[in-house]
């Protein structure tokens, strides 16, 4: 305790934050870096988890740069990122637009359409499952059917299974982005919709002009969001196919499930980590490709 | 005519076309009105479908109808009669929360010592933290898995929880807050003689309360339905949680779509319930969260 009292005020407080942050940087550096490492050198070794580990060099991405299954998974991951974030962008700000106008019930309507945001997506995807299931069971096809339209394949279809997995992944994401927006349309100042009304400019000139301009931040935030996360999808593809994961034909595998077979289904850790790596990149030059874009132009 | 009447019509022309105006935006306002509900209506479709069939006998799970001819709590006796759902139920609770407290504490900590501290090292620190968000979970479940292996930390609450007890976004929100806690009143409380952290848990934490309750929304929900992790880290059923526990019940139930609803119920009801609850608040820390992070 002496050696405390004889600290100077400015030494006493740099002891304490030392001591507040202690046990997080532990935390930080076995839970984060350390895997962080681990992962990036694994991904240059073989290993089953049973035997040793042995030095594999480039061979793990040697594979994989030559399987087509790779270019096939890379490219699916990429499509629900493609389709996914523009849909979702431009349906969650039409309805923010109009939403921000509405005064009469406007918390009531907020709800309905945050509440799948609050749903868990394992739950969602095997109610999405049941809606895409054939006559007599599916709810889509029935409801289809009972106005005399023919069956729709929606899951077992090679070109139609993605995008109907990517549907309820959308429509959860909506609630969250619509708020985000609205947040944003709430902090542009009124005096530069006043200034353009007394200038008599057409709403569609104030929206190009002023409110999208405007909102880039907003816009930003949310594209490199949902990039990310339509990258990483993962639970609804798994629950929505499990009787054949990422099938038919690999049509709906993404990158995730893919790592999450060869590492936890074949036990090819090496080979699992050097996707995981490959993953990690496209994250990172997905996400500093949009900031620049979008913060430049 | 005079001039004064001229004005006079020109006037009330104008008014007449005021309000003519006003009833064309008045119209306008109330189709975007309808427009909004009727979107509102079909984005809880899939939501109301999944309750209604949880209600539902199975003759009547391919009926189209929304509202069930006898609406019946058998499904939810049947699917929590063996146990497994409730222990389920719990095991996500229990992760849920108490992860959600380990955040809370630490990630405001961290935060906290951030913004109000001044030493050597601290944006060090700081960037450090948030370059791991950078870092998706993907790539570290690997890692994770062989360390919970060698620890004999699979099949446990604690192989479960683990990687998410700190988080570098909360570190980041609570930073952004406590910026706007006033020094002055810091100051203060050193100059009446708190420790350190007396000063951060009694003076500090209790003026960021809204953005402590915007964490926890999101760090609470984060976990009860995180798939991923949870689905590698257990083999032992009893262990599961509700998302891994789901989706395997969900194969074992193959085609009786009426308890697959009623389990997937049972695991969104609790979060859909909190949130219409606590609603405005919850948005207001959703908006806040977003605009901050």
């Amino acid at each position: 305790m002496s050696f405390y009292r004889a600290l100077s005020i400015r030494q006493k407080r740099t002891l304490w934050a030392w001591g507040f942050l202690a046990v997080p940087i532990i935390f930080y550096v076995v839970i984060r870096f350390y895997p962080t490492g681990n992962a990036m050198v694994l991904s240059f070794q073989s290993w089953n988890l049973l035997g040793d580990r042995e030095w594999a060099g480039l061979a793990n991405y040697r594979v994989l740069f030559s399987d087509p299954v790779f270019w096939q998974v890379f490219w699916n991951t990429f499509k629900y990122l493609l389709i996914g974030t523009p849909i979702s962008l431009v349906i969650s700000f039409f309805i923010a637009y109009h939403l921000d106008k509405v005064r009469f019930a406007h918390g009531f309507l907020r709800a309905l359409y945050f509440l799948p945001f609050m749903t868990s997506a394992v739950a969602m995807a095997w109610v999405w499952r049941w809606f895409y299931q054939g006559v007599p069971i599916g709810l889509f096809n029935n409801m289809l059917a009972s106005v005399g339209i023919g069956q729709v394949e929606f899951l077992n279809s090679t070109t139609n299974a993605l995008p109907s997995i990517l549907a309820p992944a959308v429509w959860a994401g909506l609630g969250f982005q619509v708020i985000i927006f609205m947040a944003g349309l709430r902090a542009i100042p009124r005096s530069y919709y006043e200034a353009a009304e007394i200038d008599g400019v057409s709403k569609w000139t104030v929206l190009w002009e002023i409110t999208i301009p405007l909102l880039r931040p907003t816009i930003v935030f949310i594209v490199v969001f949902s990039s990310i996360g339509f990258l990483r999808i993962f639970d609804h593809v798994f629950n929505m196919t499990t009787n054949n994961p990422g099938g038919p034909l690999n049509s709906t595998k993404p990158l995730v499930l893919m790592i999450y077979e060869t590492a936890f289904r074949s036990f090819d850790m090496g080979y699992a980590a050097a996707q995981t790596v490959v993953l990690f990149l496209i994250l990172l030059v997905v996400s500093l490709i949009q900031l620049r874009i979008l913060r430049d132009s | 005519m005079t001039a004064t009447d001229t004005q006079i019509r020109a006037t009330s022309a104008a008014l007449l076309e005021g309000t003519r105006a006003k009833q064309r935006r008045s119209l306008g306002q109330t189709i975007r009105w309808l427009l909004l509900f009727a979107g509102g209506i079909a984005m809880i479709m899939p939501i109301a479908y999944m309750l209604s069939t949880s209600l539902k006998w199975p003759y009547e799970v391919y009926n189209v109808g929304l509202i069930p001819e006898e609406p019946h709590l058998e499904n939810y006796a049947y699917v929590l009669e063996d146990g497994r759902f409730f222990g389920w139920f719990i095991n996500s609770l229990i992760i849920a929360v108490l992860t959600t407290v380990s955040n809370l504490f630490f990630d405001s900590l961290v935060g906290y010592t951030l913004c109000k501290f001044t030493f050597r090292g601290r944006q060090i620190v700081f960037i450090a933290i948030l370059s791991t968000l950078m870092i998706p979970t993907e790539m570290l479940v690997i890692p994770w898995y062989i360390m919970s292996q060698s620890f004999g930390w699979l099949d446990s609450y604690w192989g479960i929880m683990f990687p998410g007890l700190m988080t570098a976004f909360g570190v980041f929100l609570m930073r952004q807050f406590f910026q706007t806690v006033p020094d002055d009143f810091i100051e203060a409380a050193r100059i009446d003689g708190l420790n350190e952290f007396q000063i951060y848990w009694s003076v500090a934490l209790p003026m960021v309360k809204p953005a402590l309750a915007a964490l926890a929304i999101f760090v609470f929900l984060g976990n009860w339905t995180a798939f991923l992790w949870p689905l590698i880290v257990t083999t032992d059923a009893a262990l599961y949680t509700l998302p891994v526990g789901l989706s395997s019940f969900g194969d074992e139930a193959d085609v009786q779509w009426e308890l697959i609803m009623t389990g997937a119920a049972i695991s969104t009801l609790p979060t859909l319930i909190v949130f219409l609850i606590f609603q405005r608040f919850i948005i207001q820390g959703v908006a806040m969260a977003g605009l901050k992070g």
